[in-house]
């Protein structure tokens, strides 16, 4: 071995003596000072200009060449030789549609060219090499551990904090409760208590006696607007009765001969074959609207949760727990037509279950 | 170790410039800086650093990379989208959109991609990227585990990561809850859901989170600054703590020829390494590059602004939270209903198991190091089968996950193949637990199959493939030794955790300068491969001729 840790260390060469040193021989004495051993280095052409490293240096060259075109091409582009503006088929320039495809594919090559151009030159130009560094990982001089010990150990016992028992605790007090105070700004400042103000309770929606069954443009529906089997999600016709959270509601015209049996207090919730429920799931509230109008069955997407409505929306298959809440359903007359109203809040808490729900 | 002087008699390349007295301009700003900063000492320190080739050592690598790019194309996008839930009428150029009242989110969101010049192959980069980005760093975890990189004194490098994982999931989420298309609402919504479930402070945490009742006209605001301040700082943050420890404890290697504890072997950071990284970046940019102008992610435009009566079937989120998906599809119908209190199943599989699947990630290299009473400082690594109880119980935490990440997906696979989707969420719950310790007993086994024919080859030698009549009338197929044989012509290597050569063309030199490189195909010089056969040839030759004899 011709390089250990201790006659290299850093070098152990004058300035002198460096600078009578050929640049790589300074460079591997620079890498022994760092305990970095170049154990093998070789020219990869040894001998210059040979057909061989003309080769390889055209092909590094053309790597580049082509970054350069692509991105001369991804600029043209981008400026405006591709239009890029939407427009209907049909109707205008159709040719935006190669404007994404044609960025991509140009600074993708642009950029694997330069990428592969680099490493090729790495792998194929450079000098070989294989280099050995110490790790120094050997246990580190338990002398210099034990004076750290004592540094800290010395400068605790200065400080006094171990018998200073008053210092201690009021320190704690004051460090305890101003670490808090982070805390009850932010927190404190998000908080909102659940359930309170208008349209916050998790208990109850929009829906009430008397609010009228509108659809998602605010129509009002009513009895002859859905033929047998037929489904349509409904809000309730107030302020904020199509955004909010809570109030689609699956209005199901039953085909003739199905029956929905009612639970109990709920006999009155049906109107004729209408019945109406929470469109959103107990599970985790997507909107339950897949309906299987022969069966019965309505399948929420997100987890596959399954209820069947001829049996009150009970869950019968997936992670949902409970029943869709069934909302009583009157009518009125307007004008001599019929529409639907609600006669009254859904009987639970909609949507997905929480610690408060009994 | 003999330091080599090359090109000491060889014919010589042109040699370069002399180095006692800055004469260009850069020489003369280097001097600048180090007669202000005084560097140079640490700074050759690093530029001579050395770093192991291999070819797993590059996941990191690209989860870097791709960090970079998502920071490149983050802060592009940022300049076009507003963060508020404030209801507009859409007037932009997607005409089939006109008119349609929308949240500013969501309608910057079709802004960027339809009005802004190049605005759709950014967002479609930054998409990819953060795919990417959470891909390779699942990959490189998985390395870390099998060779056992996380052993000390990497365990903290191993927690950080973790914590890498853990916050790429938020900022993931947090992302591509922005646009609020219908899709992201929908996964909004489940997370409102999931928050809401949690025992006792469920509908207090999720008022605090929305701002009140879902949807509110908050979260978006609040996500975007989590999603471009809040979590990036803490991951560059973490990152950075990664690559000093990493510089610090110095990369591990695998065993091998000439490797020790003591040291680590590879190419210098400069200029070698950092030209071969410097170029593997742009090569990962370029993937993302043409994958987001190539193949569309997240057309939001399809799925229309988010409204919570609406959901598309086949709604997914982006893969890396697929795995709560199926979880949740999975978890039983199970309700623990106390005092007029509720528990909602939705806790188990959202809360609970990401909670213990984390936890248990972060304490295995304590737990491990305990159980095996390892103290030891590990630098080389160890080959997965030469640890088949850990390797099997790698096998059995991705099988797990891929069951779970696969029920993310069952309703798509229930359709594709015509299956019933109930059938697949039986057997996702039953595959759930029956396959994680089949994958534990099969890896264990190939573990130990791939042990015994190691030993096998060191002791008969590699199988040539050249069958051979005996004069009396034996077929047998020819070996041959990797050392020095015995008598019987047993090889007397013992194996040192190091690969063994299999095949006759991965014979050679056990210098690591003459081994065979490359990952898929050899990389070598065809004169060397010649003269290596030639070589074996005439030992063959040899050995016939000694054996026909005998």
């Amino acid at each position: 071995m011709s390089g250990t840790a201790s006659d290299n260390a850093a070098s152990g060469l004058t300035a002198e003596e460096v600078s009578q040193l050929s640049t790589e021989e300074a460079m591997i004495a620079g890498a022994e000072a760092d305990d970095v051993f170049i154990v093998h280095r070789r020219e990869r052409f040894p001998i210059a200009g040979t057909r061989a490293e003309r080769r390889a240096e055209r092909t590094v060259a053309l790597m580049f060449l082509l970054a350069f075109l692509a991105a001369v091409a991804f600029i043209v582009v981008f400026c405006g030789a591709v239009p890029y503006q939407w427009r209907l088929p049909g109707q205008g320039n159709q040719n935006f549609r190669y404007f994404t495809p044609l960025l991509g594919a140009l600074l993708g090559l642009s950029l694997a060219a330069i990428g592969i151009g680099t490493v090729l030159w790495a792998k194929w130009l450079l000098p070989e090499e294989e280099v050995v560094q110490d790790r120094h990982d050997r246990p580190k001089d338990p002398a210099q551990q034990m004076l750290t010990a004592a540094t800290l150990v010395q400068g605790f016992h200065d400080t006094g904090i171990g018998r200073r028992s008053m210092l201690k605790a009021t320190l704690g007090l004051a460090g305890g409760a101003l670490g808090v105070v982070p805390l009850v700004a932010l927190v404190g400042a998000m908080l909102k208590k659940p359930n309170r103000g208008q349209g916050q309770s998790l208990f109850h929606t929009l829906w009430g006696k008397g609010v009228a069954v509108v659809d998602y443009q605010g129509r009002r529906i009513g009895p002859a607007d859905l033929l047998p089997g037929g489904l349509l999600t409904v809000f309730p016709g107030v302020p904020d009765g199509v955004a909010a959270g809570d109030s689609p509601t699956l209005l199901i015209r039953l085909r003739p001969g199905q029956t929905v049996k009612a639970r109990k207090g709920q006999a009155g919730f049906q109107w004729e074959d209408y019945v109406a429920f929470s469109k959103i799931c107990t599970h985790a509230g997507c909107p339950a609207s897949l309906y299987e109008q022969q069966t019965g069955r309505l399948l929420c997407p997100c987890h596959q949760s399954q209820f069947q409505v001829l049996e009150d929306a009970k869950p019968v298959f997936g992670p949902a727990t409970r029943s869709l809440p069934k909302l009583p359903l009157g009518v009125e007359v307007v004008d001599g037509k019929q529409y639907f109203v609600a006669k009254g809040d859904y009987p639970e808490p909609v949507g997905p279950a929480f610690w408060e729900r009994p | 170790m003999t330091t080599v002087r090359p090109n000491s008699d060889g014919p010589t390349v042109a040699s370069p410039r002399r180095f006692d007295k800055p004469r260009t301009p850069q020489g003369k700003a280097g001097k600048w800086i180090e007669e202000r900063l005084g560097v140079s000492g640490a700074a050759r320190n690093q530029l001579n650093k050395v770093f192991p080739d291999h070819w797993s050592f590059m996941m990191g690598e690209i989860a870097l990379y791709s960090f970079i790019i998502l920071l490149l194309t983050g802060t592009f996008l940022t300049f076009f989208f507003d963060a508020s839930m404030a209801e507009v009428r859409y007037n932009g150029s997607y005409i089939p959109l006109d008119g349609v009242r929308m949240s500013r989110a969501y309608a910057s969101t079709l802004h960027i991609s339809f009005d802004v010049r190049g605005g759709l192959v950014m967002r479609q980069i930054h998409h990819w990227a953060a795919l990417l980005f959470m891909a390779s760093m699942t990959v490189h975890m998985f390395r870390v585990f099998f060779t056992g990189a996380f052993r000390k004194p990497r365990e903290l490098n191993w927690l950080i990561g973790l914590g890498l994982i853990t916050l790429g999931l938020v900022e993931g989420f947090a992302g591509y809850s922005l646009p609020d298309d219908l899709l992201s609402g929908t996964g909004l919504r489940i997370a409102e859901a999931i928050i809401q479930s949690i025992p006792v402070i469920g509908s207090w945490a999720a008022f605090l989170v929305f701002g009140g009742k879902f949807p509110g006209t908050e979260i978006i605001g609040r996500l975007y600054i989590v999603h471009v301040l809040l979590v990036p700082g803490i991951l560059l943050a973490l990152i950075g703590a990664h690559m000093a420890l990493l510089i610090k404890q110095k990369h591990t290697d695998f065993p091998g020829p000439g490797r020790t504890e003591q040291t680590v072997a590879g190419e210098r950071m400069y200029p070698t390494y950092g030209l071969k990284a410097g170029g593997f970046f742009f090569i990962v940019f370029a993937v993302c590059a043409a994958l987001g102008g190539l193949a569309q992610i997240n057309p939001v435009w399809l799925f229309g602004p988010y409204n919570p009566a609406q959901v598309s079937s086949g709604s997914q989120p982006d893969w890396y939270i697929g795995f709560l998906d199926g979880s949740t599809r999975l978890f039983p119908s199970w309700e623990i209903r106390l005092w007029h209190h509720t528990i909602p199943p939705l806790f188990w599989p959202t809360v609970v198991l990401p909670g213990v699947l984390f936890t248990l990630a972060g304490a295995y290299p304590f737990l491990e190091a305990k159980l095996t009473k390892d103290r030891e400082r590990h630098n080389l690594l160890q080959r997965p089968r030469d640890v088949p109880v850990r390797t099997g119980l790698g096998a059995m935490a991705i099988t797990f996950y891929g069951v779970l990440l696969l029920s993310g997906g069952n309703d798509l696979i229930a359709k594709a193949f015509d299956i019933s989707l109930n059938a697949m969420t039986w057997g996702g719950r039953i595959a759930l637990l029956v396959l994680p310790p089949l994958a534990y007993a099969a890896a264990y086994r190939v573990c130990l199959g791939l042990q015994r024919h190691d030993r096998e080859v060191l002791e008969h030698g590699i199988e040539t493939g050249i069958i051979t009549l005996l004069p009396n009338g034996e077929f047998i197929e020819i070996h041959q030794p990797i050392g020095p044989v015995d008598d019987h012509g047993h090889g007397q290597l013992q194996y040192a955790g190091a690969a063994v050569p299999k095949k006759m063309n991965r014979l050679g030199n056990p210098a690591r300068h003459n081994r065979v490189r490359g990952f898929l195909w050899p990389v070598r010089e065809k004169a060397e491969i010649e003269a290596e056969l030639r070589a074996l040839q005439a030992q063959e030759a040899e050995r016939r001729d000694r054996e026909l004899t005998d």
